[in-house]
């Protein structure tokens, strides 16, 4: 019997840990991470799960104390925020590039400067082309969710490539939400008993990482290789997303549709924006406007021919993005791959951009209200703008 | 050596093998080359734990030279000897060849 509790999105991360019970966990602490580890702590000190926890002095030891782990075989989790995140950076691509399934949470918050602990998404968005998969919650139960689904997605082997679970920092990561757990035998069942393909620890068979790639070596193939694993990601995330529809009842795909059959306005958007985005979908379809919304979860790899596909029959499409690409007006980082995506495709709807919530920045229904207006107009005289900061005061 | 595609190499170019860098030439740079007196050697192993390129040779309890494939001419084993049994000697005239230095003031 699945059991609802109702705890904030920090602890939604730590419950599944628990249920994982990962055999090493390297971490520093960083708000609003910070909850994520301290829970998962003191259930290690209380001898609720078994995990090595080791306390790293900077995020970056914290990831390449995963990276040795994992080399040496073991199933290991962690969780980081903004700078920390920034920190972890080079380590990251290791990680990847080594192909080892590291789990992570990232509690999405934005980086300097000016100082701001609060959300929004620029920090994971700076680590898209790091190798590794990302994967959006907007809430609680989605974030609970996306990490036990996480484990089975990085481990499998035609992926062995790390994941990142996104939660949206305070907003998700400190709202009391009401959730389901699922059993801890179930959920243990369903991640199973990692076996990794090599290890260090292995004296019967040596192997060795890491090693120095010359010029006239195999740098080249090697890369290539790397992105074969998310390549076949999508595939083995929709199959984990299935099995995991029949022990929770609830449905993961690479991104989620609401009321989209017939939407001439749609809106794209990740985290915790959707559940007022939904909100205000409902109201406007009750005034007779045909909006609907596309939730996107799997931001790496990026769905690029589902997503043309979906928003085939859109006659205006609105990417909200909770972070900017600094780029020359090239908007924010989901409407980018968007908007590439639509390149080859036969019909093209209006693509309109609104960059929302830096800083943490409230997105009251008002805003969205006022996106939707706008963006119905989008393609017409009126309605030239492509990229539009909403709620800036300006 | 056999070249590989892509999809042959191996995931997360692991070497699924132990101490492969004994197959590579290493020590091709080395200007200084350590040369054992045996006379003076009491195979204390010290030359041996400090190498930094396990060069040092070591059969039966007895230090018997050095590995040159892999040995980059340090000379830490020479200054760590407590015997004084090792000397480093210029590599150009180990090999007998003339030095840069005097190929320049012959040539051009
Ligand atoms: S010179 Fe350096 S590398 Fe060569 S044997 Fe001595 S310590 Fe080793
Ligand atoms: S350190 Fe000197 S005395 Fe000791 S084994 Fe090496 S060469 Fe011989």
């Amino acid at each position: 019997m699945a059991k609802t509790v109702a705890m904030v999105g920090t602890d939604a991360v730590a419950e599944a840990m628990r249920q994982i019970n990962p055999d090493v966990v390297p971490a520093y602490p960083i708000t609003p991470q910070t909850a994520v580890v301290e829970k998962y702590a003191q259930m290690v000190a209380d001898g609720i799960v078994d995990s090595e926890m080791i306390n790293a002095e900077s995020e970056h030891s914290a990831m390449s104390a995963a990276i040795g782990a994992a080399a040496g075989g073991a199933r290991v989790m962690t969780a980081t925020s903004s700078q920390g995140l920034a920190l972890m950076w080079e380590m990251l691509y290791i990680a990847s590039g080594m192909r080892l399934p590291v789990v992570m949470a990232n509690v999405n918050r934005s980086l300097s400067a000016p100082i701001n602990i609060h959300c929004d998404h620029s920090d994971s968005m700076g680590a898209r082309d790091s190798g590794w998969i990302q994967l959006f919650s907007e809430n609680a139960q989605e974030t609970y969710d996306n990490v036990l689904q996480a484990i089975r997605i990085a481990e499998h082997p035609d992926v062995l490539t790390p994941v990142m679970v996104l939660l949206d920092g305070f907003i998700i990561s400190h709202s009391i939400d009401r959730f389901d757990l699922i059993d801890d035998d179930v959920a243990k069942a369903f991640v199973g008993q990692y076996t990794p393909r090599n290890s260090l620890l292995d004296a019967a068979n040596p192997s060795c990482w890491g090693a120095f790639d010359g010029l006239g070596g195999y740098f080249f193939e090697f890369k290539r290789a790397q992105a074969e694993g998310m390549l076949k990601a999508p595939a083995v995330i929709r199959e984990v997303g299935k099995e995991y529809a029949e022990i929770s009842g609830r449905r993961y795909d690479y991104f989620a549709s609401y009321r989209m059959e017939d939407a001439e306005f749609v809106i794209v958007a990740a985290g915790s924006a959707a559940g007022t985005i939904r909100t205000a979908v409902d109201i406007f379809r009750e005034k007779g406007l045909r909006v609907g919304l596309l939730k996107l979860r799997m931001f790496r790899p990026f769905p690029q021919q589902e997503l043309v596909e979906a928003l085939s029959h859109a006659k205006a499409v609105a990417v909200f993005d909770r972070s900017d690409t600094f780029a020359g007006d090239l908007g924010g980082p989901i409407f980018v791959e968007t908007r590439s995506a639509f390149y080859e495709a036969e019909k093209r709807p209006q693509l309109m951009n609104f960059i929302y919530g830096l800083g943490g920045r409230d997105l009251p229904m008002s805003l969205v209200n006022q996106a939707i207006e706008m963006f119905k107009d989008a393609g017409s005289a009126e309605q030239k703008k492509r990229i539009v900061y909403l709620g800036l005061r300006d | 050596m056999r070249q590989w595609t892509w999809r042959e190499h191996p995931l997360g170019a692991v070497i699924p093998e132990a101490a492969t860098a004994d197959h590579y030439e290493t020590g091709g740079w080395r200007s200084l080359r350590p040369v054992l007196d045996r006379e003076k050697c009491i195979d204390c192993f010290f030359c041996f734990i400090y190498c930094p390129d396990s060069s040092v040779m070591v059969q039966e309890d007895k230090m018997t030279g050095f590995k040159l494939q892999h040995c980059k001419g340090c000379g830490i084993c020479a200054h760590e000897c407590p015997k004084e049994a090792i000397t480093m000697i210029n590599e150009a005239e180990a090999k007998g060849l003339e030095t840069c230095a005097a190929d320049n003031k012959d040539g051009a």
